[in-house]
């Protein structure tokens, strides 16, 4: 037995996890706990407070920021609502179509924003819309993050479709359902979790994303990530690490109720 | 209707999906073919084509653009033509910087991720939700969290002066340091998670069958283990070295002037008058191809190792 553990253990590796933790949390932890810090400076402490908190909200940059977290979670809902209905036909017929010509094909277009670096994609879409003439605002925004979202939606989906047998289907279409009737109240409910993960991957995607939407915004539209970057630049305020700290607890939120999600589909299966 | 001797199923067509594949996949051919691939296409046109004074286009053919990437010509383009070393300075820094990241995250990624596989099952989920925490949080909010720690009078001076470690605060921001270790902190998830894949999957009797033949433990790690688990490596250093070598935030809010990647240097084309969308367009065009090149590398020789 004791043979058995040390196989395992390799001197030094728990010291160098406990790094990698450290240097994934201390930023975070540190611009979290600055953020309700009570001085206007952001390098010495003067005491807690929830001041730039109340700043976000009512302060001079509040209507900003507003502006700025609605287009971003109106984006982010419609670009992966739609990436996900895309990418649940795309799964469908990739796990379920057998083996038809330009399934590679189809497999390298789907995976295709993954493999194109973000700023080369943000040159081209910008590049696309201003040759054909189309003035650059939130449509062009939500355009480029259904695209982008595609193939997030699609793992996931994809992932759990292949794990689900199809004999479920096979006895539904032998009891006379149609094909739509299938799909609808044997496979989809089947595919939930899959299709929730996929939702909820590209939501984040798309409220994450910066460089693609800064090249395709047009003057005067802001996302929340545009917009901190816009204040940024100006020098890291206060009001700043408020913001973060709250899309911090966010996506902390988001990412458990998927890990959840994942673990209810988990037992499902 | 007959059943189907090979499914064994009344529905002849098994789950009937089998004559829709077109209208399902058509969606996503038709979205990403109209809104990547043609845009693609585009600016690999424009990268042909001739700047317009003003920050546009000419549509007339030139090398201009590849030419001024590779070859200075004087202040008036009259001179000899010598190599340009400007612009392959940029994608050079990119290059080692990108390297060095993968370098890096390996180093810390493998044990983390061996660690992590080697918990009681039971854990291992917890463990790698604390991992993919950051991946899942803002990267802009990551890099902007980096550059308030790393300030002159930030939070990791002052600690390191209260312990009189240096007497006077480093400077980090706005060098190479600062950007490697804002991409090293940006992607560092990305190396840990394929690993941690291919180690779960790890069959342990081989390290035991090595260990009783006197093999030490690092030997059992580097002839046994890391040949086993070698895709998962691959497959993290690419996702590391791959938007590291096109990464913008973190040589923008972390880099300066002097620490220039390929990143900022296309972002630059595209802003304001003083840009240049052709020159833009062939700088991404070269990142592009030295990012296809790399996972085309990868495509085949993975496919080889099935085989």
């Amino acid at each position: 037995m004791d043979m058995y553990s040390n196989i395992r253990r390799y001197r030094g590796f728990g010291v160098l996890t406990a790094l990698c933790l450290t240097v994934l949390y201390v930023p975070l932890i540190v611009v979290a706990v600055y953020s309700f810090n009570a001085s206007r400076s952001i390098t010495a402490w003067g005491g807690f407070s929830f001041e730039w908190y109340v700043d976000v909200f009512i302060g001079q940059e509040a209507p900003i920021f507003r502006a700025a977290a609605w287009n971003s979670i109106s984006i982010a809902f419609l670009a992966a609502s739609a990436a996900t209905v895309i990418a649940v036909a795309a799964a469908v017929a990739m796990t379920r179509g057998g083996a038809f010509r330009g399934r590679q094909a189809s497999f390298a277009v789907i995976s295709l924003p993954l493999m194109v670096p973000e700023i080369v994609i943000a040159v081209a879409t910008l590049i696309f819309f201003t040759t054909i003439g189309v003035r650059t605002g939130y449509g062009t925004i939500l355009i480029a993050h259904i695209t982008f979202c595609i193939p997030f939606a699609y793992l996931p989906i994809s992932a759990r479709l292949q794990g689900i047998e199809e004999s479920y289907e096979l006895a539904a279409r032998d009891l006379y359902a149609t094909r739509w009737q299938a799909f609808r109240l044997i496979l989809l409910p089947l595919l939930m979790p899959g299709v929730i993960s996929g939702w909820l991957l590209a939501f984040i995607i798309s409220l994450d994303d910066f460089i693609i939407t800064n090249f395709v915004k047009g003057a005067g539209m802001e996302t929340l990530p545009t917009a901190i970057f816009g204040s940024v630049k100006q020098g890291i305020k206060p009001n700043i690490m408020a913001i973060s700290t709250l899309m911090l607890v966010f996506s902390a939120v988001f990412v458990t109720l998927s890990y959840l999600i994942n673990r209810i589909g988990q037992k499902a299966r | 209707m007959a059943a189907d001797p090979a499914t064994g199923s009344a529905t002849r067509g098994g789950t009937g999906w089998r004559e829709l594949v077109a209208p399902l996949l058509l969606p996503s051919w038709l979205v990403i073919g109209i809104f990547l691939v043609v845009p693609v296409a585009l600016m690999a046109t424009y990268s042909f084509l001739t700047k317009d004074f003003r920050g546009g286009i000419v549509w007339q053919f030139s090398l201009d653009a590849y030419d001024q990437f590779f070859l200075d010509r004087g202040l008036f383009g009259d001179e000899p033509p010598q190599p340009n070393w400007n612009y392959i300075a940029i994608f050079w820094r990119s290059i080692w910087q990108a390297g060095l990241a993968t370098l890096l995250c390996l180093v810390i990624g493998f044990p983390t991720a061996w660690f992590i596989a080697t918990r009681n099952p039971r854990h291992r989920a917890l463990w790698i939700f604390l991992i993919t925490v950051p991946y899942w949080v803002n990267l802009l909010i990551r890099t902007v969290s980096m550059r308030f720690l790393l300030r002159d009078q930030g939070p990791f001076n002052e600690a390191l002066l209260a312990l009189g470690l240096v007497d006077s605060p480093l400077r980090i921001i706005n060098t190479d340091v600062a950007v490697q270790i804002g991409l090293f902190y940006s992607y560092l998830p990305f190396m840990v998670l394929p690993i941690y894949a291919a180690v779960e999957r790890y069959d342990f009797s081989l390290s035991e069958a090595a260990r009783d033949l006197y093999a030490g433990p690092w030997t059992t790690l580097r002839v046994i283990v890391l040949p086993a688990v070698k895709p998962g490596i691959v497959a993290g250093c690419i996702l590391v070295f791959v938007p590291s070598l096109g990464a913008f935030l973190a040589p923008d809010l972390l880099g300066g002037a002097r620490t220039y990647m390929i990143g900022s240097l296309i972002d630059e084309q595209f802003r304001g008058s003083a840009g240049n969308w052709p020159f833009g367009s062939a700088a991404a065009m070269i990142l592009l191809t030295m990012v296809l090149a790399v996972l085309l590398w990868h495509a085949r020789s993975a496919g080889r190792e099935q085989r």
